[in-house]
């Protein structure tokens, strides 16, 4: 690697708050990532965990009793300048969504406009952003539809005309209809059949190489995550439990919280296995507790867990659980340091 | 366990008995807003199935959306009426409708009327957040069953075996439960409620339809280990549905994997994880996501989506997605083949 490759979009620090009901809700705090270009970085976590709102604070596409209280979006512009989303205006903004960041929403069967004919629907943010004549605009629209593999002839049909799978390639092609170098996916491939999910995880993966895209996969499925990321944050409770390579992730996993949640996917290399469940529920996010967010129901508990929450460390083959050192593995782009936020690693 | 009857103990063994089941819709008639009446045409959901459960068996069916699983399932508790084909349980014949109907008086086996069957069958569906009547509370819900079925003597009964059924699936104190609602709990409890419903009628067959795909993967594992006691405690057969090896690998005795209303491989879950002998299998186990960096593998992605079952292709049904068809494929329509070690697949060139 000649330079330092620089991120594409760097959160700093980003912490939510959900007002309403008296109590404000810390839907995330402290939550820190990079996203370079041409790679997949994968947010995983249960429902409720903040995974959502992280990509809503930064698409700035928050309901109005959400609040971002602190915190630095760093986006590199296309001409190598750095600007804080946060300090943009709402107008100015509109002009980050779309064409340098889109996102796919959660649930393709029910985001697009059912008394829309899809073509129309993925020319619209094109027609709004860019001045492009309609013939332009149409255009593009086909060449989007050939990317994402729907045939032209389906382009005047409605979204009860397609299947599942096209309206999950039809929300694809809807995001990158702008040509944005950074791709939030919220859980897209969750709903759909397994060969349909690996058809539309190949196309991300296609596109991505094509276009070089960076690629935000939020998703709850360690399985789709091991598949196509490089990079991986565990978010708990609307912290990062743990952050860092996937090889260093899934094979040292350092927070208790990533080791359940590993041992409770059922793995088809492992038949049989009696799977880990992780007893109790995510903490409520109005009431938190004083310690470690995980302390709970960890099964590793200590005391001071119960009192500090503990910071993100770095993971060495000293400090780390369980890792031989002269690790294996695949080689990268660029190293993302590994992180963990547990008690129980050393030097604590 | 405690047979009647004096029938052989191989027929005992075996507690459901699939021969030739075939259901076809009709569509195509009469639809408002259509123009033109088009022609009358038949959608071959379940097209000629055929398996034995065993008694404390847990049996696996794996395929795509549309590949016929639910409707074999909504058929096994009669939600459906089979086009063709018979379902023997434990022996007996269904009996649909009123007595003395021409299958009666033809067939040899014994009678099971509907209201029996869906007593000793229960089925866990999909979705806890739609398939629970959002204005009962826990006790209505998981008692209902109990009324509707005559099983509880008095009202005091009748709560003692609804707390037993909550608290044998995880929800203690049951007490704490019974008067909330559906949308107090969260969607692993809502499923565990589900399980307690069909678990107190004590059936002797649970149809679960998908009863972890919509739920959390921390929380799967809990329901996943609730039905495997359950079934160990209890020595109940499981019809498992599902679209997800991974889970299967865990849970099953014996897959069936289908493929647009066919059985196109069926074995022991270890024969067909090691050695998947039917290319569609090979296909899915390919794409089932394994959490682990180091094991990505080369994929066998199947294009396009399962064909139109109103419109099936001619010879082997896979053979236009199939990426080892041949000519022949296209003429002939493989049947389930048996080697000696119990493997059945349908296709011409098992690998």
């Amino acid at each position: 690697m000649a330079s330092e490759p620089i991120p594409l979009l760097s959160v700093r620090g980003l912490s939510t708050d959900f007002i309403g009901g008296g109590n404000a809700a810390h839907a995330l705090e402290d939550v820190s990532f990079e996203v370079y270009p041409g790679q997949t970085l994968g947010l995983v976590g249960e429902s409720g965990c903040g995974k959502t709102t992280t990509l809503m604070s930064i698409m700035r596409l928050l309901p109005s009793s959400g609040r971002i209280t602190s915190g630095e979006l760093l986006f590199t512009e296309r001409d190598g300048r750095v600007s804080d989303l946060l300090a943009l205006s709402e107008t100015e903004m509109r002009r980050y969504r779309w064409r340098e960041m889109a996102i796919i929403f959660q649930g393709a069967m029910n985001a697009l406009n059912p008394v829309m004919r899809v073509g129309d629907q993925i020319c619209e943010p094109i027609c709004h952003h860019e001045a492009l004549d309609k013939k332009a605009a149409e255009a593009r629209v086909d060449r989007l539809l050939d990317l994402v593999g729907i045939a032209k002839s389906r382009k005047n049909q409605y979204p009860h005309q397609y299947s599942g799978g096209m309206r999950q390639r039809a929300m694809i092609a809807m995001a990158l209809a702008c040509e944005p170098g950074l791709l939030f996916a919220d859980e897209p491939t969750t709903a759909l059949d397994v060969m349909i999910q690996a058809q539309v995880l190949e196309l991300l993966k296609s596109i991505q190489q094509e276009l070089g895209l960076a690629i935000v996969l939020v998703t709850h499925d360690l399985g789709v995550v091991a598949e196509v990321c490089q990079d991986v944050v565990v978010i708990y409770g609307g912290k990062v439990a743990e952050y860092g390579p996937i090889d260093a992730v899934y094979n040292h996993p350092q927070h208790p919280y990533t080791q359940l949640l590993l041992q409770a996917f059922p793995d088809l290399n492992r038949p049989g296995e009696t799977l880990a469940s992780i007893p109790g529920s995510p903490p409520r996010l109005e009431a938190l507790p004083p310690g470690c967010r995980f302390e709970p129901r960890c099964p590793f508990s200590l005391q001071v867990c119960k009192e500090r929450d503990p910071a993100l460390r770095k993971i060495t083959s000293e400090s780390g659980i369980g890792i031989e050192s002269g690790k294996p593995g695949r080689p990268v782009l660029f190293e993302t340091t590994h992180l963990a936020a547990c008690h129980r690693i050393e030097g604590d | 366990m405690n047979h009647q009857g004096d029938r052989t103990s191989e027929q005992q063994r075996v507690i459901l008995h699939v021969e030739g089941l075939v259901k076809h819709f009709c569509v195509g008639r009469s639809l408002a807003f259509t123009r033109r009446a088009r022609a009358e045409q038949l959608v071959r959901a379940v097209d000629g199935v055929s398996f034995d459960l065993q008694r404390g068996e847990t049996l696996a069916l794996v395929g795509e959306s549309g590949s016929g699983k639910t409707t074999i399932a909504r058929m096994l508790i009669g939600l459906e009426e089979p086009t063709g084909g018979e379902i023997l349980f434990n022996d007996q014949q269904v009996q649909r409708g009123k007595p003395n109907r021409s299958q009666s008086s033809l067939s040899s086996h014994r009678i099971i009327t509907l209201r029996d069957l869906r007593r000793k069958t229960q089925m866990i569906f999909q979705d806890p957040y739609e398939s629970l009547n959002p204005r009962a509370t826990i006790y209505e819900i998981v008692t209902e069953p109990l009324e509707v079925h005559r099983l509880a003597r008095n009202p005091r009964e009748r709560e003692e075996r609804a707390a037993q059924a909550l608290e044998d699936a995880g929800l203690r104190p049951a007490g704490d439960y019974f008067l909330r609602y559906p949308h107090e709990l969260s969607g692993g409890q809502r499923q565990r409620v589900v399980i307690a419903a069909a678990m107190a009628l004590e059936p002797e067959l649970l149809l679960a339809d998908e009863p972890v795909s919509m739920l959390d993967v921390s929380i799967r594992a809990e329901i996943l280990n609730l039905l495997r006691d359950l079934q160990r405690s209890r020595g109940i057969s499981i019809l498992f549905i599902t679209h997800d090896l991974g889970t299967v690998s865990y849970f099953a005795d014996r897959l069936m994997v289908m493929y647009l209303g066919r059985i196109v491989e069926s074995g022991t879950t270890g024969q067909l994880l090691n050695n998947p002998r039917h290319p569609y299998t090979q296909a899915l186990l390919s794409v089932a996501p394994v959490p682990n960096p180091r094991l990505r593998r080369e994929r066998i992605i199947l294009q396009g989506e399962t064909p139109n079952p109103l419109n099936l292709p001619d010879g082997c049904r896979f053979h236009p997605r199939c990426p080892l068809a041949s000519e022949i494929c296209r003429q002939i329509d493989p049947e389930l083949q048996i080697s000696p070690d119990g493997h059945q697949t349908a296709c011409i060139f098992p690998s």
